[in-house]
């Protein structure tokens, strides 16, 4: 099943998909563009994976200064950085290069701590689409990536659905692809992960608790280009939906 | 919004945090952390961690002294209460204790002014930021400092309107009784109003949110088997100890 998140008549719901839009709990049917969608779920830790593509590793391969790379580069992320479905982004004044990134996130449900690859699924609830915008002018090399270039209000996009894990049979086998005007600027593939979703819990939950609620964006495929105000960027994964935002200017 | 009027805690077994006058809170042995939401941390905030690192400042990998304020987060399984018992990792040797002022956030701030800033401060504590010690601060892994248990905080948040002058506290540090580091906030480089106008410029402290100041220069040690106090008058002292791995 899909489950939004979503405020409607002034109160917030929890909705599911029902054809072209949505069903209240109380069986009122919504179109897509009849509600604000805000986040598919009330986030807890929100961890975020860098260079977690072969590809985006070798795109980003002149200003790495990483040459072997011997466990996952996590970082984490604060609540505020999150916006739903249909959501604006903001791009600030003096950036010269900002861009999107179309990544898997894995919703936890179950607590996890010191949990081996083998039963590392079990703790997932499902997935959702981020676009996890970073404002590159900001980069400093003071750890890396820092907040000000990752931790922007509504800067990373959520949504539009949690899509329950068991209708994903397999999280390792989705296209995903990234749009801005309707013209494809990035595809991938969630197999070509360098660390796939089991090896991520376990790797995280072997020194941190992984709680229900926690998000994990896998990270981005490599064709991450500049977006501008007025630009319209879909990130969509296959079986998870088309996730809409729009870029807007600081202050509007 | 969150309001203080003395001294919010959760003494250990409550469900809840309570505000009282902080007399009261006296001879409660342990406390639950007092509930904050987002913990952020900053790096090399005060001028003297800054000036050690020398000449690194301008080599690879930094390349450049930082610009804007070097933030990091702390997940909510880091946070523990006074009294806690925190694991020591079964490969190091002993955890770095970066004594911090704990700012908590009254009323969401966003874009706040400098002049304005302290008016958005519910109260203040005291926070153990614990690492595992790394040598680099280019991309250090979270496992160095987002262990749980690496945030002892409290004993309480003590409302702002009993810190007349956040910038002028003095931060002790205590490891098993005997004094391991001595500074006051005033050494900081940017002080709570300014860290919190650069901060809120790109984004939104909720209320319960915690920033952490920026911990003193030469952060002490302690190992396994030790105790960590920490004071900072007029809020109190905070007390953990550190155990090994699978002792908790």
């Amino acid at each position: 099943m899909k489950h939004a998140r979503i405020a409607w008549a002034g109160a917030i719901h929890h909705a599911v998909a029902d054809g072209d839009g949505l069903r209240l709990a109380d069986g009122t049917h919504l179109a897509e563009d009849e509600v604000v969608w805000l986040p598919p779920v009330q986030p807890g830790t929100i961890i975020a994976l860098g260079i977690n593509y072969a590809d985006h590793k070798k795109e980003l391969a002149k200003e790495l200064t990483l040459t072997a790379k011997d466990e996952p580069l996590a970082f984490l992320k604060g609540p505020n950085a999150l916006v739903g479905h249909r959501g604006r982004t903001r791009r600030p004044a003096d950036a010269a290069f900002m861009h999107y990134e179309c990544e898997l996130a894995v919703v936890i449900g179950k607590a996890a701590k010191r949990v081996k690859r083998a039963d590392a699924l079990q703790h997932v609830a499902g997935y959702t689409i981020a676009n996890d915008y970073a404002v590159r002018d900001y980069l400093e090399n003071w750890y890396r990536p820092n907040l000000r270039v990752k931790n922007r209000d509504a800067a990373t996009a959520l949504g539009p659905w949690l899509v329950d894990a068991a209708d994903v049979p397999d999280p390792h086998a989705l296209a995903l692809r990234t749009l801005v005007n309707g013209e494809q600027r990035q595809h991938g593939n969630t197999r070509d992960l360098i660390d796939d979703v089991p090896a991520l819990i376990e790797y995280l939950s072997s020194f941190m608790t992984l709680q229900p609620g926690d998000i994990i964006l896998t990270g981005t495929p490599e064709g991450v280009s500049n977006v501008v105000p007025g630009d319209e960027v879909v990130c969509e994964i296959e079986g998870l939906g088309r996730l809409v935002n729009t870029i807007v200017t600081e202050g509007s | 919004m969150l309001v203080i009027n003395d001294a919010l805690a959760c003494p250990a077994g409550r469900s809840a945090a309570e505000d009282r006058p902080l007399p009261q809170w006296q001879g409660v042995a342990a406390f639950a952390p007092p509930p904050i939401g987002t913990a952020y941390g900053t790096l090399l905030n005060h001028r003297d961690a800054l000036a050690a690192l020398g000449d690194a400042v301008n080599a690879a990998p930094y390349k450049a002294p930082p610009k804007a304020p070097v933030l990091y987060i702390k997940p909510q399984p880091c946070l523990a209460g006074h009294g806690a018992a925190v694991e020591v990792p079964a490969d190091a040797e002993a955890l770095e204790v970066g004594a911090h002022l704990g700012i908590v956030i009254g009323r969401e701030a966003c874009r706040v002014a400098e002049a304005e800033a302290l008016a958005h401060v519910a109260g203040y504590t005291i926070c153990s930021d614990l690492s595992v010690p790394h040598p680099s601060y280019y991309r250090p892994s979270l496992r160095y400092k987002a262990r749980d248990g690496f945030l002892p905080l409290g004993p309480w948040i003590l409302a702002a309107r009993h810190v007349p002058n956040p910038d002028a506290l003095e931060v002790v540090v205590q490891i098993d009784g005997k004094e391991a580091q001595r500074y006051t906030t005033a050494g900081m480089q940017r002080s709570v109003a300014r860290l919190i106008a650069e901060v809120t410029a790109f984004m939104t402290l909720a209320p319960g949110d915690l920033l952490m100041l920026g911990a003193g220069p030469a952060a002490p040690r302690a190992r396994a088997g030790q105790t960590v106090q920490i004071s900072i008058a007029p809020i109190g002292t905070l007390q953990h100890r550190l155990v090994a791995e699978g002792r908790a």
